[in-house]
């Protein structure tokens, strides 16, 4: 039998960044982002896939990056958290997290914020259920979501 | 003084005013100012402490037992070792050379029990770390800890309370006994008030089940240790460091001196982050064995396994006398308390639940005997609501059960029975001091919010779709800032008393207002509100005040019993904020005095200013200018004048001492009230509750920051949603932990959580520096109510009686199918 491939190069856009790494075969994408690229907003709260707190943007789509493999993601254009507010001006989203007290310990938050952002683009206006079967897949611990959801609908109304 | 302020629904306008609304005074404290912490949590710029890497570190990874209880017969670390990018291993071997047992807090059997930083001869629960391996990668250090060899040999398994009271098997040889402690609180006569009680209601068994609020981030620390200095500093989610130092330094045969805390941004805490001393230790260890810094993630299963669950609790034989007007004359229980494989924090558990004897109610006969076992299951920790939460499930439970049984109105033997307003501030049978409140009112707000003079028509409304409709209320109490002298209730010997808390405050040359506090917030907003209280001090915004992030031994603004935990930072953490702000005050106002040549009384301090009042424009000295005089420009100061600008402050509550013979004393010092209601919707078909309306009512005195407040209060009823009706770390009989992830334990997600109204009173503490109680851990609330509720929805299939504190679908359809098996559970005996 062949000797397996255990590493290789990916070539990967990361907010708006092009990059090429040499990664184990066997690395997860967010492992790849936070110990590789340094992106530590991404966070993992889980190891089974159901916490969210991973959640990147795979050429436009939220997935959970500790479901994939970073060689998986090889010539995709991935947007993490940091890759969110420009010259350090908040989104819309962002800054009405801040005002609706949408967080308390600030871990789950990359990952919510990545799931409504995707939210926000293909559905701009959300109500309130909207919102709810978006963030279905991110949990929080501290908030009840109560003020999360508020957040995205007050960021969509904003958008109006 | 009861102020009612507010109440709202989520999608409305609907606001609750039972009385004046409050005025604000002229100030930062009591506005709800968005938190100075989210700027870099939104962008993902928070450092939390994975987030923190060294040259060379190592990861570790622990060898934990498929066991539940067995005999180690021997660990062989050698093909780990043979690994190419393996650093090193320890085992429960080198650590019992190496280290001394943790210090335990019990009396006999409990404090004879030896408990290491790795299993030393035998593993007693699932998922015991026994060994750990360092390596280069993560990847690595998992594959060589499954290269560690370990043969076991299995012993009997104990899983269940009452089955580990009988010694059969015994988990710890050198206590001799699964016993970890027992007594008997006995206040008023109990005997007397049951004997003279026109009814006394008998409840056989109720339990309070395992469950923990999984804080997302799991606990870990990078460890690095100077071989020089034999300093470990400890970059970590610890939040008790105080606490934790106690433990670890003695085991590690160290000073306190040695071990620095550093704590960053901390993804939740709830108490699970308080006993991390023994995975902390084998850290220490392996660091100076290597000399190299090692870092530990923990995973999310391993935290599930093997951390921090909530200690589980069953309550036997609970009887309740009650006149016929529905007065309750007091009550006595057997509470038998599961700790886990080791006490660790406990048995503190086993006095906790006292500072709230009586719960909300006038009772005064109350006995509780209290015994707490090991069993083969995951150690517990402090969890949100702490001990307090399982007591007032009971007191709750009682009062339900009472209501059905009796025909009581369930709102009305409440109201009848509740400490009243009046009686604030109220000494409970055992000494406590309920400091202010008025359940009552908080009651009616909660009643409001929920429509429940409607319910009856809900009902039937629900009834002929056909599902089962229920309300239930939960009152509760969130009691803070806790007298470590309760500890020798448990045991006279221990030389613990009262509580404290640091901070420090300084004005630095350049103007800036900068403040270290000894707490380890995870998420409570302490940046946000320690600025609140210092700019209303010192005369400034809070956008001039830097609060700095976290924890750091190194600041040297901390105390013995330094922490986030119990809720108390409204209490001893901003009570040391103000003393040390209002000491750097006095400083100012003294320099500006010297320098604009006015007397003290005629210097201001406001906007960033220290002004002679009504003076002219130019009498008036930056903050900067005082600054940069003390700390650089300082040699006109005469000599017997010599300003710092750098105060540090310990807030030291004052309790008083314990009566260690009759188990009473001021055992904590605040109490914030809770009140739930909620309505739910029982499928009889399936037995899943839908919960379709639900509103909380907070009184803790006064709101520092009301959103964040009202925050916290979403927080702790999502917790106790949770609890009731989900999360249940279950065990098979081989002690095999059954929900060991996020994949079997389900925690609420965005559509399992009610529209949740939130309702606030403002009872000011009297007792309290800001008159603020400290409050977030919730008192398991929503617990109470759910119960409450799935118990009147059930009235009219056969009246089932809620025996647990976790009601998933199977349970309730149980409940359905033969209600007479837990009404069997209940006896009235009538005068």
């Amino acid at each position: 039998m062949a000797e397996p491939t255990r590493s290789r190069t990916i070539s990967v856009s990361v907010n708006g960044e092009q990059i090429e790494h040499d990664v184990p075969a066997r690395r997860l994408l967010v492992h790849f982002l936070r110990d590789d690229l340094g992106l530590t907003g991404t966070h993992v709260g889980c190891d089974t896939g159901n916490c969210g707190a991973c959640t990147v943007h795979l050429d436009g789509a939220p997935v959970k990056s500790c479901m994939l493999l970073a060689v998986q993601a090889d010539g995709a254009e991935l947007t993490t958290v940091e890759g969110l507010a420009q010259n350090g001006e908040l989104t819309a989203l962002q800054q009405a997290f801040h005002e609706h007290h949408a967080l308390q310990c600030g871990y789950c938050t990359p990952g919510m914020l990545m799931s409504a952002t995707a939210l926000l683009e293909r559905n701009p206006h959300p109500t309130e259920e909207d919102v709810r079967v978006a963030i279905q897949g991110n949990i929080c611990r501290c908030t009840g979501y109560v003020n999360i959801v508020e957040a995205v609908v007050a960021a969509g109304k904003r958008g109006a | 003084m009861t102020r009612a302020v507010s109440g709202s629904e989520p999608q409305g306008s609907t606001a609750v005013e039972t009385g004046p609304a409050r005025v604000l005074e002229k100030g930062f404290v009591g506005q709800s100012i968005p938190r100075k912490e989210d700027e870099r949590l939104v962008q993902g710029l928070g450092t939390f402490f994975d987030d923190v890497r060294r040259h060379g570190m190592g990861y570790v990874h622990f060898v934990r037992s498929p066991y539940a209880h067995a005999k180690i017969v021997s660990i062989d670390v050698s093909k780990a070792l043979e690994l190419d990018g393996v650093y090193g291993t320890i085992t429960g071997d080198e650590v019992a050379i190496q280290t001394d047992p943790f210090f335990e807090m019990s009396v006999e059997p409990g404090g004879n029990i030896k408990d290491y930083a790795l299993a030393v001869g035998r593993v007693r629960h699932m998922g015991e770390p026994v060994a750990a391996v360092a390596a280069a990668t993560r990847e690595l250090a998992r594959d060589a800890a499954d290269l560690v060899e370990v043969v076991y040999e299995p012993l009997p398994v104990l899983t269940d309370a009452e089955e580990s009271l009988k010694d059969e098997v015994v988990l710890h040889d050198d206590a001799g006994s699964n016993v970890v402690w027992s007594g008997v609180f006995d206040w008023g006569d109990v005997d007397t008030a049951l004997a003279e009680a026109d009814h006394v209601v008998k409840i056989e068994r109720l339990h309070f089940h395992r469950f923990s609020s999984t804080p997302l981030e799991c606990a870990g620390a990078l460890v690095e240790y100077d071989r020089g200095t034999g300093e470990w500093t400890l970059t970590c989610n610890h939040q008790m460091p105080g606490v934790g130092a106690i433990w670890m330094a003695p085991a590690l045969r160290t000073g306190i001196d040695k071990l620095r805390f550093v704590t960053h941004d901390i993804g939740g805490g709830f108490g699970n982050k308080i006993c991390l001393h023994p995975q902390y230790v084998v850290l220490c260890l392996l660091a100076r064995k290597l000399a190299r810094p090692v870092q530990w993630t923990e995973w999310r299963t391993d935290q599930h396994t093997a951390n921090a669950h909530g200690n589980e609790r069953t309550f036997l034989d609970v009887e309740v006398g009650v006149m016929k007007d529905g007065t309750m004359t007091g009550f006595k229980v057997k509470a038998l308390d599961d700790c886990g494989a080791f006490p660790r924090y406990e048995p503190l558990g086993c006095i906790i639940w006292a500072q709230v004897t009586p719960g909300m109610y006038g009772w005064r006969n109350i006995r509780v005997d209290f015994t707490q076992v090991c069993t083969n299951k995951s150690p517990v920790s402090p969890n949100r609501g702490y001990s307090r939460m399982q007591h007032l499930w009971l007191t709750e439970r009682i009062i339900d059960v009472v209501a059905q049984e009796l025909g009581f109105d369930p709102v009305a033997i409440r109201k009848k029975n509740y400490v009243r307003n009046e009686q604030m501030p109220y000494e409970t049978p055992n000494g406590c001091v309920y400091d202010s409140g008025d359940y009552a009112a908080a009651l009616d707000i909660a009643l409001d919010l929920v429509g429940y003079d409607t319910i009856e028509e809900r009902r039937q409304e629900a009834a002929a779709r056909g599902k089962l409709l229920g309300f239930g209320i939960g009152s509760t109490l969130d009691s803070g800032t806790n007298n470590f002298g309760q500890s020798t209730l448990l045991n006279p010997e221990l030389q613990f008393s009262g509580n404290n808390e640091a901070a420090s405050v300084k004005l630095d040359i350049f103007g800036e207002v900068v403040v270290t506090l000894g707490t380890v917030p995870q998420g409570q907003g302490h940046e946000t509100t320690a600025s609140q209280v210092v700019a209303d001090i010192i005369g400034c915004t809070p956008d001039q005040v830097n609060v700095r992030r976290g924890h750091d031994t190194w600041f040297n603004s901390h105390a013995g019993f330094s922490g986030t935990y119990a809720s108390q930072f409204a209490f001893t953490g901003l009570g040391a904020v103000k003393g040390a702000a209002e000491l750097l005050r006095g400083e100012m106002i003294q320099l500006a005095a010297a320098v604009l040549q006015a007397p003290e009384e005629a210097i201001e301090l406001s906007e960033g200013f220290a002004r002679i009042k009504d003076g002219p424009p130019e009498a008036a000295l930056p903050f900067m200018a005082l600054g940069a005089i003390v700390n650089a420009n300082n040699a006109f100061l005469p000599p017997d004048f010599n300003p710092t600008l750098n105060h540090r402050f310990v807030c030291r509550p004052y309790f008083g001492m314990v009566d260690t013979e009759k188990k009473t004393g001021q055992l904590t010092l605040t109490y914030a009230t809770q009140i739930h209601a909620a309505v739910v919707e029982v499928d009889p078909e399936t037995g899943e509750v839908d919960v379709v309306d639900y509103a909380a009512v907070d009184d803790c005195g006064v709101r520092i920051n009301p959103q964040i407040v009202e925050g916290q209060v979403h927080g702790a009823t999502a917790h106790a949603i949770g609890a009731a009706l989900y999360e249940d770390f279950a065990y098979d009989e081989e002690g095999t932990l059954l929900t060991a992830n996020f994949y079997d334990y389900h925690v609420p997600h965005a559509l399992d959580m009610p529209p949740l109204k939130t309702g606030a009173m403002e009872s000011p503490s009297p007792v309290a520096p800001l008159g603020a109680k400290g409050m977030g851990e919730g008192g398991g609330g929503g617990i109470h109510c759910l119960c409450s509720a799935i118990q009147d929805a059930l009235r009219p299939a056969g009246g089932a009686i809620v025996h647990d504190s976790c009601n998933p679908p199977h349970r309730v359809w149980a409940m359905l199918q033969d209600p007479e098996r837990t009404r069997a559970n209940v006896r009235v005996a009538s005068k």
